[in-house]
C-alpha cells in the first residue's frame, strides 16, 4: 500500500512536471526579444525616440487621443488622464469584465468608440487605429508583459497554445516549428526569431510602414502558405493570447522595428 | 504630410547645430504593383529645401532611391534667432511646409 | 512582397556570385548620370567617408552617412554630394546643397538599395573639384513570402 502510494505519487508528480515542462517549450530565461535579431542598424533605429519611424503613428495618437469623437462627443483624454495608460498594454489581450469578451488593444480601443463615444469601430490597419493602439502602447515601454490566463481567459489562452502547435499550410508547419524548434538558426540569410509580441504595432522594412501583430500573424500564415484568417478573427485573439504569456516578461518596445 | 522635426531650441552664435527631420511619405517608387496587378505610379518626395531666416541652408533632390518616410540630417551654423522653415513637394505636386524657431545667444 | 518580385530577387541572389566582377555595372566616371555633374571633370579617391552597414537587413531602408573632409569656408567649401546606386533602377539617388552656412559637410539619411551592390558619393567642392568614396553593402532577402 504504502509503496503503491509512493508510485501513484511520484507518477503524479511526473505528470505535473511533465505537464509544466510542455507547457513553456521556450524557458523564460531564454526569452530574446525580436529586436535581438536584428542588426546594428535597426537596433539603433529602434531606440532612437527621433528617427524611429514608428513614432510618426505614436504622435498621430497623441493628437487622436485628446480628440472628440463620435455621438457623445467624448474624446479618450475626457475619461482617461494622463499617464493613467502606463503598463495597460503589458496586460493585453485581457478578456472584458463586462462583456466576457476577449480583447487585444485595438479591440479595446474600439471597444471605448462604439460603448462609450458612440462613434464607429476604426477599421483593423486603418491609421487612426495603427496610431491609437501605438500611441498606448508605446506608454508601456519598459513594462514586462503579464496577461493574465487565469480564470475566463484560460480557455481561450488553451485554444491559443493548440493553434500555435497546430501545423497548418502547404508548407504544414506549426508555429513552434520555426520559433521554438529552430529559431536562432537561418532560413536563407534571415535569423529566425522567437515570434514575440513585444515590439507591435510596429515599423516593418518589409511593409515600409507600421502594422499591427496581427498583420503579422497573417504574413507568417501567408509565409507558410496557410489561409490568413481575416483581421479581428478570434483564433488570433488566442494566440496573442497564447504569444503574450509565452513572452512573459519581456519588455513592451513598442513601436519596434522589425525587418 | 506629418512631419518631426528637431533641432535645438537654443544655441549659442557660431555654433553648428544638428537638424533632423522624418517626413511621413510612402515615397512610392513606381516599380511596385497593387492587389489586381496594376502598376503603382511613381510618388516621392523629389525636392526639400531648408530656409533659416530665409536663407537655403541646405537642398535635397530625391529620388525612389530614398526609404519610405524619408529621414534627414544635416548640421547649420547658429547665426542668429529667428526660424527655420522647411519646405518639400512631391511628384504629384503636394507640398508641406513646417517652421520651427530658435533662440541664438552670443 | 509579391511571389514575382521575391522570385525575381532571389535568382539576383543567386546569380550575382556566378557573375565575373567586370560583368558587374559600376558608376564609372563615364556615367551617364555623373558626367552630367562632372561635365568631365575627373573624379579623385578620398576626402570623403561613405558610411553604410556591411550587411542590411532589409534593402528598404539603409542607414547612410557621407561626411567629407573641408573646412566649410567662403573659399572652401563642398557645395553639394551626390548619391550614385550600381544596381537600384534608379542611378542617381540623391543630391544635397550645401554651402558654407552648413558648417559641417555631413548629411545622413535612410536608402533604399535593391540588393547587394556598390553605392558611391561625389562630392563637389568650390574650387571645382570632384572627390568620392564607395561602400560595399550586402543586402539580405527576406526567407518568407508576406501577402498579408
Amino acid at each position: 500500500m504504502k509503496r503503491g502510494c509512493t508510485a501513484a505519487f511520484l507518477a503524479l508528480a511526473c505528470t505535473v512536471a511533465l505537464a509544466w515542462a510542455q507547457e513553456r517549450s521556450l524557458p523564460l530565461d531564454q526569452l530574446k526579444s525580436g529586436s535581438a535579431f536584428l542588426g546594428q542598424d535597426l537596433r539603433t533605429l529602434q531606440a532612437d525616440e527621433f528617427a524611429n519611424p514608428g513614432m510618426l503613428w505614436v504622435e498621430r495618437g497623441e493628437k487622436l487621443w485628446s480628440e472628440p469623437a463620435g455621438k457623445a462627443n467624448r474624446s479618450c483624454a475626457g475619461c482617461h488622464r494622463d499617464g493613467s495608460m502606463r503598463g495597460v498594454a503589458a496586460r493585453y489581450p485581457k478578456i472584458d469584465a463586462a462583456s466576457g469578451k476577449l480583447l487585444n488593444l485595438e479591440g479595446r480601443i474600439n471597444l471605448c468608440r462604439t460603448a462609450r463615444m458612440g462613434a464607429e469601430a476604426l477599421r483593423y490597419e486603418s491609421e487612426d487605429l495603427l496610431a491609437l493602439t501605438a500611441f498606448v502602447a508605446r506608454q508601456s515601454r519598459g513594462e514586462p508583459l503579464s496577461a493574465a490566463i487565469d480564470g475566463p481567459a484560460r480557455v481561450r489562452f488553451e485554444a491559443g497554445r493548440i493553434f500555435y502547435h497546430q501545423r497548418r499550410g502547404q508548407l504544414n508547419l506549426s508555429c513552434a516549428h520555426c520559433h521554438d524548434a529552430n529559431w536562432g538558426k537561418r532560413l536563407l540569410a534571415e535569423t529566425i526569431t522567437q515570434g514575440h509580441p513585444n515590439g507591435w504595432p510596429a515599423y516593418r522594412l518589409e511593409w515600409q510602414t507600421l502594422g499591427s501583430l496581427e498583420r503579422r500573424l497573417r504574413a507568417c500564415l501567408s509565409g507558410i502558405r496557410a489561409e490568413m484568417l481575416p483581421y479581428g478573427a478570434p483564433e488570433y485573439l488566442d494566440l496573442e493570447l497564447f504569444l503574450a504569456w509565452r513572452a512573459q516578461g519581456l519588455a513592451v518596445e513598442t513601436p519596434g522595428v522589425r525587418r | 504630410m506629418a512631419a518631426r522635426i528637431q533641432i535645438p531650441k537654443q544655441a549659442k552664435r557660431g555654433e553648428v547645430i544638428e537638424v533632423r527631420i522624418v517626413i511621413q511619405h510612402d515615397m512610392e517608387t513606381g516599380y511596385r504593383h497593387d492587389d489586381v496587378g496594376h502598376l503603382i505610379k511613381r510618388n516621392v518626395i523629389n525636392a526639400f529645401s531648408c530656409r533659416y531666416n530665409g536663407i537655403e541652408v541646405f537642398r535635397a533632390d530625391l529620388s525612389s532611391g530614398i526609404s519610405a518616410n524619408p529621414y534627414l540630417q544635416f548640421y547649420t551654423v547658429a547665426e542668429a534667432s529667428g526660424e527655420f522653415e522647411f519646405y518639400w513637394i512631391d511628384d504629384e505636386g503636394r507640398q508641406g511646409l513646417e517652421r520651427q524657431s530658435i533662440v541664438v545667444t552670443a | 512582397m509579391r511571389r514575382r518580385d521575391f522570385l525575381a530577387g532571389a535568382a539576383g541572389l543567386v546569380a550575382l556570385p556566378a557573375l565575373p566582377q567586370a560583368a558587374r555595372a559600376q558608376v564609372t566616371p563615364l556615367d551617364p548620370h555623373l558626367w552630367a555633374i562632372t561635365k568631365g571633370v575627373p573624379v579623385s579617391k578620398g576626402r570623403v567617408r561613405l558610411e553604410l552597414p556591411q550587411l542590411a537587413d532589409n534593402g528598404n531602408s539603409v542607414a547612410m552617412k557621407v561626411s567629407v573632409d573641408s573646412p566649410m569656408t567662403a573659399n572652401d567649401h563642398v557645395k553639394g554630394i551626390h548619391l550614385f546606386s550600381d544596381r537600384n533602377p534608379v542611378t542617381h539617388m540623391a543630391s544635397f546643397h550645401l554651402g558654407p552656412r552648413a558648417g559641417k559637410a555631413e548629411v545622413s539619411s535612410r536608402v533604399r538599395l535593391a540588393g547587394s551592390q556598390r553605392v558611391t558619393a561625389v562630392a563637389q567642392f568650390s574650387d571645382g573639384s570632384f572627390w568620392s568614396d564607395t561602400a560595399e553593402v550586402v543586402v539580405t532577402l527576406s526567407a518568407c513570402l508576406d501577402e498579408s
